[in-house]
């Protein structure tokens, strides 16, 4: 049986790797994800891991020793956060090349400057096009399980690609909260040992991660694009067997009182349980809202969105980064994008909140619901708004 | 949902006391979240720590803005914190004094329900040391009755291994004490 446990979700977090059974883990600390790699130092030590843990001097490294343990055939994991996410960017790009299986855990911070130690989405986004698998937690229970869920799609041999595990720095690294744990043995149902398909190997030596020339380059990107596409319906398959084994389910986007509803509220990560009160009670006052919110960031399902936003009238698209000069979001410009051409087009509203930790509360998700419902009226409303922002 | 605001300063343990309480409630079945205010940690410096405790599960990850109950660790924060601030109007202040009840109301402004408790007194005895966030423990779940205080036993076992016994016999005598 399934351990019902209050733990701090960034324990929970090694735990799970713990229960993934890695083999090599290549980590710097850095706040706010520096629990997660002391756990698990800790339960290497302590013999209730056994794996190699790799203390490096750097993320640059950390990365790179990632990617040379899992092209050795190792089941890897990694943790970071911003500046730390920042100084890995070079070698971040090159796991989904080599088709390396890297497991990571962003711990979102801010990405400076004013320099900020606090929660947004500013880290991952500057790594939007790295190739990687991205998933974004809600809570504690969504870290330790999409954990697990990741090695088991990113081992598949028909994806072969790296997944980040976004959890909100503090918001959620932070918090004690009740998390249902898997032993290693109840996870080895559906996580079978890591059967790779090519390995560095001295006795059998191959070359990983040549040069590629211009008359290779091309094909190269359109292969990493296609297999990133592609893993989408891995994903879907591995979240379905999950729910199948330990009865939670797990879907690309997830839909909260939508029925009905006019005004959509569409949301990524922690503070998605925020906007569920925010929901709560404006149904209660008989304003017909819902909320909306991407698990799967990339591949973006894009199919799912469009099938979701059906006979909605209108989004409010809350993003925790501003994409600087864009005029707006990159989770809203995404959402625009995606409806581009789409049978069914709501209008869409930007809101960006909760940046370098300022708490986004209930009152501001009202506030952003309450605006989109009057533009919607009108017919427009401004490109993109930040709320909460003090003027003076 | 109860929600509980913790006031110390860094190094007293404000936000370990409110980790065991999430974790007895959690273990009694309950749905719980403690959290520090997020920040660099400075020793001495006022500090502030939330729980919030619900029998179904919770659904905010807001900052407590509107407590049902302030815990004050350390008397001396009074003079440069508002501990009353956002507390519900049923709301209670559990306070660490060794000054009567009416003395602290007069000079601080509280109109609150209060439960005063001589925490320092009581640690420095059973724990030789002014470290009181264990000793609270005691008077909170006196005076409010959030979890059994049997329930905290197991998480400060967890947590203190063999100085755990000190903390535990701190704790049951301000439940003792507390009105």
């Amino acid at each position: 049986m399934p351990k019902r446990v209050g733990i701090e979700v960034s324990l929970a977090a090694s735990e799970a790797a713990c229960a993934a059974d890695v083999d090599v883990i290549a980590a710097y600390p850095v706040t706010p994800q520096t629990h997660i790699v002391e756990h698990l130092s800790e339960l290497v030590a302590d013999g209730e891991l056994d794996a190699e843990f790799m203390s490096v001097e750097s993320e640059h490294s950390a990365m790179s020793a990632c990617i040379g343990a899992a092209a050795a055939g190792a089941r890897t994991f990694t943790a970071t956060s911003a500046p730390g996410l920042a100084l890995m960017h070079e070698i971040v790009f090159i796991a989904p090349s080599l088709r390396t299986p890297i497991v990571m855990v962003v711990a979102n911070r801010a990405l400076s400057g004013p320099i900020s130690i606090w929660n947004d989405h500013s880290d991952i986004m500057a790594e939007r096009d790295c190739g990687w698998i991205q998933t974004f937690a809600e809570n504690g229970q969504e870290v330790f399980d999409l954990i697990i869920q990741a090695f088991r799609v990113a081992e598949d041999p028909e994806v072969l690609l790296p997944v980040i595990v976004n959890m909100d720095g503090f918001t959620l690294s932070h918090v004690i909260e009740p998390i249902e744990l898997l032993s290693a043995s109840e996870v080895s149902e559906y996580l079978k040992p890591y059967n790779p398909q090519m390995v560095l190997d001295p006795k059998e030596p191959i070359t990983m991660g040549p040069v590629g020339v211009p008359e290779i380059y091309t094909e190269a990107r359109y292969q990493a694009e296609s297999v990133l596409n592609g893993s989408k319906k891995v994903i879907v398959k591995a979240w379905k067997e999950f729910a199948k084994l330990y009865g939670r389910s797990y879907k690309p986007i997830e839909t909260y009182r939508t029925q009905g509803a006019e005004v959509v509220l569409m949301t990524m990560g922690s503070v998605t349980e925020t906007a569920m009160t925010a929901v709560d009670r404006m149904r209660e006052k008989g304003i017909e809202v819902g909320l909306m919110r991407f698990r799967l960031w990339r591949p973006f399902p894009v199919q799912e969105f469009r099938r979701a936003v059906k006979g909605i009238k209108a989004l409010a698209v809350v993003d925790r980064a501003i994409s600087f000069g864009a005029q707006g979001g990159p989770v809203c410009s995404k959402v625009k994008s995606a409806l581009y051409g789409a049978p069914e087009q709501p209008q869409v509203f930007g809101f960006i909140s909760g940046l370098g930790g300022r708490d986004i509360t209930v009152e501001m998700f009202e506030q952003m619901v309450k605006k989109t419902i009057r533009y919607a009226k009108k017919g427009k409303g401004p490109m993109y708004e930040l709320i909460g922002v003090r003027e003076r | 949902m109860i929600e509980i605001r913790v006031h110390g300063r860094g190094g007293q343990g404000a936000v370990t006391s409110t980790e065991l309480m999430a974790v007895a409630a959690i273990n009694e079945g309950k749905y719980a979240q403690a959290f520090p205010s997020f920040g660099p940690e400075r020793r001495g410096a006022p500090v502030m720590a939330f729980v919030r405790i619900a029998d179904v599960p919770i659904r905010t990850r807001e900052k407590v803005y509107r407590p049902d109950i302030v815990v004050v660790l350390d008397p001396t924060i009074l003079k440069i914190v508002d501990v009353t601030a956002g507390l519900k109007k049923n709301g209670m202040v559990i306070l660490n004094t060794s000054e009567n009840e009416e003395q602290v109301r007069k000079a601080f402004g509280i109109k609150a329900k209060m439960a005063p408790v001589d925490a320092t007194d009581i640690a420095m005895k059973h724990l030789g040391r002014p470290i009181t966030n264990t000793t609270m423990l005691g008077a909170l779940i006196k005076a409010t009755g959030i979890v059994d205080i049997k329930s905290m036993e197991t998480p400060l076992k967890d947590r203190f291994g063999r100085i755990a016994e000190k903390n535990i016999s701190a704790m049951q005598q301000a439940y003792k004490q507390t009105q």
